[in-house]
């Protein structure tokens, strides 16, 4: 071993030094990766619109461990990637220690909030979104049983949790929500196979719309349903087209637009808070030629004018985050 | 007898497994069109070519000693903990809960109860299951790795529940006090005129580390008890005929086998985040089962391992920021290393054994 060592570096004496000079914009996805059919691809599909429409390219990091985020921030700042996107709260900290030692570089982070002169925070109303398609979830329930599959049981879920009860209690106030989370470790956002097993144990108490919110869990989830012929609802991208007729709505989240918004925007951007609702389409329910058929007028109807109505604020949605709390579910 | 001299034992296969494991890594990454000559120097030159490097390859070598000792030690007792995932966890938990709780006035304080608090939780996340081997017969493999799985629920319990700072969204405690902040290598070795890179994690635990090498080489070669775990690991009803108490053994490798997964908590949690988060550490209780099985459960075999694996990990990091290497693939190569070097040790080991009875046969026939 020592031997391979003194080879080892032997041969990083020779090694190249790396690091050219770039001002392209970069994108840091959070654990969980790229390809969830979710968060993060969203993410990707705003980064990859901006390169369609501009021609200009993007540098792109997949997180593989919690040490790597200052890691990869640092790196990028410091090889001239301007401005720098990164997906998931969990940067937030990170954030707070690197963000002023590159005064000159724009940073913008998602889902979290972190209040320095070069940091745009972008957050969105999940609980707004899901109100609508618990309404949605509500009208479509024959059993009055809707169920909630979130990832991990952190503040972030909760809010998407609290959000879609309150939209089913609106429907239907005698209504049964069952929330369930995967599990307790990141691989919780990534595991269909469970998802699929508590769609199953969710559908064998009586739910026939499952709502969720899991990342890459989801795509088990929405099998599971399809497979058991009851809706399910996806979470963050528009997921109608994975089971035609069988996902009944997407709680759309728009990341791809924040992120295309923050590539065009490029260095000096505005910084400051970016609130992404219903009232500036930052959420909004899934409608397309994969689920018009089982929405019917009314429900549309009834769901759209809530979305008005939040939109104006003539109706708050409780946000699990301001207080820690939640009207209609105990977690 | 020995069949081979003790160098072919200790450097020889290892370093054939690992030239193995190299070899079937740059196929895979010549399969997907890229370069591998180039991969393996950004590997080299992104975790050994600067003092940056080092920082986190070392870093991650501290977690991997912890981890890999915690292995060793229950592995001489032939018991196979695989809760190391849990009770550093658990660990983890300790020296937050210490480092908030507690007005420290200055790091050389805090640091020894840190120490206390996160070693006193990983025995004690040790504890159960050893008590359930030692009574009732519950193999240990299945008890520890299923304490990991409740270690994760408590800590997001906890986080999300009790620990959580008001209004914060993340599942996180609040940061430790600037008090608590340990010295990392920059600031170790400003003085004596070397100037180590001020961005690397690397920090005093890095020490300990090494001191815990020592102390459990003198513990396991140097005490009555290590010899007697060692006698209980090699013949349970040898030791037992020779009036070893099993029950002793089994709980006190366990204990120390907990406390020093937890004490890697100082490391990961005081000394890189400076607060407590829920995936803090990532794998590295498996990882040291690897590192044990490379060390061949001896202190220096698990320190020169870590390293090795400290190397595989920043050198992993810098190939996936940096090329268009996947990021499962550089899994891939991480677990060829950890199948050539642990599991696949007798593929190596036995024709290397027959070519030295074949050049011994022929020095007493010749």
């Amino acid at each position: 071993m020592t031997l391979m060592r003194s080879i080892l570096g032997a041969a990083a004496g020779l090694a190249l030094t790396a690091g050219a000079v770039m001002a392209d914009p970069a994108i840091i996805f959070d654990l969980g990766g790229k390809f969830d059919k979710s968060f993060n691809e969203s993410a990707f599909t705003g980064a990859q619109r901006w390169a369609e429409e501009t021609g200009g390219k993007f540098r792109e990091i997949e997180m593989q461990s919690e040490a790597q985020r200052e890691q990869a921030l640092r790196r990028l700042a410091e090889s001239g990637s301007n401005p720098i996107v990164m997906t998931g709260f969990a940067f937030g900290n990170v954030l707070e220690q690197v963000a002023p030692d590159y005064p000159d570089t724009d940073f913008v982070i998602i889902d979290a909030v972190v209040d320095l002169p070069n940091v745009r925070s972008v957050v969105f109303s999940e609980q707004e979104g899901s109100y609508l398609v618990g309404m949605m979830a509500a009208e479509a329930s024959k059993t009055g049983t809707v169920g909630f599959i979130g990832g991990m049981d952190i503040p972030l879920i909760r809010k998407f949790a609290c959000g879609y009860a309150q939209g089913v209690m609106a429907v239907n106030p005698d209504a049964n929500v069952i929330v369930n989370m995967t599990g307790t470790t990141p691989a919780a956002w990534n595991d269909p196979v469970k998802g699929s097993e508590l769609t199953q144990a969710q559908i064998s108490q009586g739910a026939d719309v499952i709502y969720a919110a899991a990342g890459g869990t989801g795509v088990g989830v929405l099998q599971a349903a399809a497979d058991a012929n009851i809706l399910s609802i996806g979470v963050d991208s528009n997921q109608n087209h994975m089971h035609p007729g069988k996902v009944l709505t997407s709680m759309v989240k728009r990341v791809d637009n924040a992120v295309e918004k923050a590539f065009k925007d490029g260095p000096g951007m505005d910084s400051g808070m970016m609130v992404m609702g219903l009232s500036n389409g930052g959420v909004a329910y899934a409608l397309d030629e994969y689920n018009d058929s089982l929405i019917k007028p009314e429900w549309k109807a009834s769901v759209d004018a809530a979305a008005a109505k939040i939109a104006s604020g003539e109706l708050t949605v409780h946000d699990y985050m301001s207080d820690n709390t939640c009207p209609v579910i105990n977690f | 007898m020995d069949v081979m001299p003790k160098w072919a034992d200790v450097i020889l296969v290892p370093v054939i497994s690992l030239l193995l494991a190299m070899a079937i890594s740059a196929l895979v990454i010549l399969l997907i069109g890229e370069d591998p000559v180039a991969a393996l120097k950004m590997m080299v030159q992104g975790a050994l070519g600067s003092s940056y490097g080092w920082g986190y390859t070392l870093y991650y070598a501290t977690n991997f000693i912890f981890t890999g000792l915690a292995v060793a030690v229950a592995y001489h007792a032939s018991m196979f903990n695989i809760g190391g995932e849990g009770q550093a966890t658990l660990g983890g938990l300790g020296v937050a809960i210490v480092c908030l709780a507690v007005p420290w006035p200055h790091w050389a304080l805090a640091l020894p109860a840190a120490m206390i608090g996160g070693a006193l939780f990983g025995a004690a996340w040790a504890a159960i299951p050893a008590w359930l081997q030692a009574r009732r017969g519950s193999h240990i493999v299945i008890t520890t790795i299923m304490f990991n799985f409740i270690g994760a629920a408590l800590l997001n319990y906890v986080l999300v529940n009790v620990m959580r700072p008001e209004g914060s969204m993340d599942p996180a405690t609040a940061n430790f006090p600037p008090a608590t902040h340990l010295p990392t290598l920059h600031e170790l070795l400003a003085p004596i005129g070397i100037n180590f890179s001020k961005s690397a994690p690397a920090n005093v635990s890095f020490l300990i580390a090494l001191v815990a090498c020592v102390a459990v080489w003198l513990l396991l070669w140097r005490t009555r008890f290590g010899f007697e775990i060692r006698a209980f690991g090699r013949s349970e009803s040898g030791a037992v005929y020779a009036g070893i108490s099993p029950f002793k053994i089994i709980m006190g490798a366990m204990l120390i086998s907990g406390a020093l997964a937890g004490l890697m908590a100082i490391n990961n949690v005081m000394g890189e985040a400076e607060r407590l988060v829920m995936n803090s550490v990532e794998g590295a209780g498996f990882i040291g089962i690897a590192v044990a099985l490379m060390g061949r459960s001896h202190p220096l075999g698990v320190l020169i391992a870590a390293i090795l694996f400290g190397f595989l990990y920043q050198g992993g990091a810098e190939l996936a920021l940096w090329t268009s290497i996947p990021r499962d693939l550089i899994v891939v190569i991480q677990g060829l290393v950890i199948l050539f070097t642990g599991a696949l040790d007798n593929m190596v080991r036995m024709p290397i054994e027959r070519v030295f009875l074949a050049l011994r046969r022929r020095r007493t026939e010749g």
